[in-house]
């Protein structure tokens, strides 16, 4: 089984819209969607709900007031400040139970966290796996993750060959989880100076993590100086750059009716077609 | 007062916007703060060409552990809810880069056997942009521990105004940024890609309790879905940016909105009064 991860160091390049038209393209897949802070590509796949599943999130605490004798231990030990006078503030709790295990009177206590959801569905181009983490909830890596392992545990079941994984912006702790063990990172970038900033973070991030790298220059020709540039700079660190599509009001359209712009009449349908071909050749799929 | 910027959806303009009411204000304020919370990939820096001056190094403390007084009791192990120790029977091994630097397995070693080393996470780094106090936080690459970065650039608010650009989403490195601000603007698109973040981060600003306002960016047809929205959820729209391939353009080479066209510096001043007038209203209401 092969898995590619379409990623970009800034939000807003078009990884979703290209991931919706992979999905489109390719056969015999897994959909995911690990953009669990905000993700998007359900908007585009018009999936049907087959399970709502509980993501438990790390451990709350909390001070049991009747037991507590006010020594401050937990207050003096807890290294994020997250706790104040026997209150502990949930906005900066990592959860790492320490107050837990410290206090003498047994008075912090352990809560289960429901800090999310993550959902199976079908759609027209295959199973689908998406996530929603709850509003103002860390794990976001913890529960990417768990998008990654339902996925190939349905791919397995349903036989499928291929993950196409709609990864989150940034170099953090979401794309960190969304890149382990993956065949193929497609870093989608534009020519601008913002993007082209964060897709030399981006590519180095994917050399430390020693994934096998591959980018796509979006909205191509509105700087088509700035697009040479990033050619050259894939050059340099020996990264291939496997396709330019062009910049078209159809992909705006596209989303505003709910559907992957490759299934509209545009220019940019062939230029997505000969990047999923390039794709499929180093994936030898 | 300390504004900040997000957006709950990447590449709607947040640095864009944020940079723009930076420069707008600056000649009237000075002593004006700009600080890049977006610590994954900061880009404030490209539209306001700071002379970058100062930079500190940010550590966390991660374990390291003494093999000649280590009995491999495994208690560390057991205790690190981010599984960044693990005992094998004859050695401890630490994964540093899950560590959150809790400091429980230092506290609870039986043997004093752990000691802390610092392990560098990012850097901040400070100067001038003209007449703008710009600070930026820097994640190294491979670090995923975003939060501690966005604290330490955010102490850096000075007395005056303070313009924060927050990172895309709405998890931790979001929360850090808008918590405890004055205002929080929130800069969305009229897409359903726009909308369905918008909602994300309008629940994620009122769980924090601060107050908040729309500017839609890139308005053009569809601009009536984001309208709708806020009428429902009386949220001001404060101000909107026509979809224009002359600001595209500009944006592709770093050139911010405010230099594009002179007209926008006093929208932006407008905008502020208007920030003003809510977060003073908003007081008015809680006293």
């Amino acid at each position: 089984m092969k898995e590619i991860t379409i990623i970009s160091g800034k939000g807003g390049t078009g990884k979703t819209s290209i991931a919706a038209s992979i999905a489109v393209l390719a056969d015999k897949h897994v959909i995911t969607d690990c953009d669990v802070d905000a993700a998007n590509l359900h908007l585009l796949l018009d999936p049907t709900l087959e399970t709502k599943n509980n993501f438990w999130g790390m451990p709350r605490v909390e001070v049991d007031a009747a037991k507590c004798t006010a020594c401050g231990l937990c207050e003096e030990l807890c290294n994020y400040g997250a706790i104040k006078s026997g209150k502990v503030d949930e906005l900066l709790c990592e959860g790492c139970l320490v107050c837990y295990h410290a206090c003498p009177e047994g008075a912090v206590r352990m809560v289960e966290n429901l800090a999310g959801h993550w959902f199976t569905c079908s759609t027209k181009f295959g199973p689908f796996v998406h996530a929603r983490l709850g509003i103002a909830q860390d794990n976001s890596g913890k529960l990417v993750a768990e998008v990654r392992k339902q996925a190939r545990m349905l791919a397995e079941r349903e036989g499928k060959e291929l993950i196409i994984t709609d990864g989150p912006p940034g170099i953090g702790c979401p794309v960190i989880a969304s890149l382990g063990g993956t065949d193929l990172a497609l870093v989608v970038v534009e020519p601008s100076l913002s993007s082209m900033h964060d897709l030399s973070r981006v590519l180095d991030l994917t050399k430390h993590f020693g994934v096998k790298t591959a980018v796509c220059i979006n909205k191509w020709d509105i700087n088509p100086e700035n697009t040479r540039q990033v050619e050259e700079m894939c050059r340099e660190v020996n990264v291939p750059v496997m396709g330019r599509v062009s910049y078209d009001p159809a992909v705006i359209a596209a989303a505003m009716k709910g559907k992957p712009v490759i299934q509209m009449v545009s220019t940019v349908v062939d230029d997505i077609i000969a990047l999923w071909h390039c794709m499929q050749e180093e994936l030898g799929i | 007062m300390i504004i900040s910027v997000a957006s709950g959806k990447g590449g709607t303009g947040k640095t864009t916007i944020a940079t723009s009411i930076a420069l707008a204000l600056a000649s009237d304020n000075h002593g004006l703060t700009f600080i890049d919370c977006d610590v994954e990939e900061p880009n404030g820096h490209i539209f306001l060409n700071p002379k970058l001056e100062d930079a500190k190094e940010i550590y966390i403390d991660v374990p390291r552990i003494d093999n000649d007084i280590c009995t491999y009791c495994g208690k560390c192990a057991d205790l690190c809810a981010f599984n960044a120790l693990l005992c094998t029977g004859d050695s401890v091994i630490t994964f540093p880069e899950f560590c959150h630097g809790c400091g429980g397995c230092r506290y609870f070693c039986p043997e004093k056997a752990i000691t802390s080393v610092p392990k560098r996470i990012g850097k901040i780094e400070k100067g001038l942009a003209e007449d703008i106090l710009f600070a930026r936080g820097c994640l190294e690459v491979g670090a995923a521990l975003s939060p501690p970065l966005v604290d330490e650039a955010k102490a850096l608010a000075g007395r005056g105004i303070t313009v924060l650009d927050a990172p895309p989403g709405t998890s931790c490195p979001v929360i850090h940024t808008v918590r405890g601000t004055d205002f929080c603007l929130l800069v969305t698109e009229p897409t359903p890609f726009g909308l369905n973040d918008l909602d994300l981060a309008v629940q994620m600003v009122r769980t924090l309790g601060v107050p908040c306002g729309v500017l839609i960016n890139r308005a053009h047809n569809g601009i009536e879905l984001i309208e709708k929205y806020c009428r429902k959820e009386q949220l001001p729209i404060l101000m909107s940016i026509p979809l224009s391939k002359k600001i595209a353009e500009a944006y592709s080479r770093g050139v911010p909105l405010v230099r594009v066209d002179k007209q926008w510096e006093n929208k932006f001043r407008q905008l502020y009064r208007h920030i003003e007038e809510l977060v003073a209203n908003e007081r008015n209401n809680y006293n």
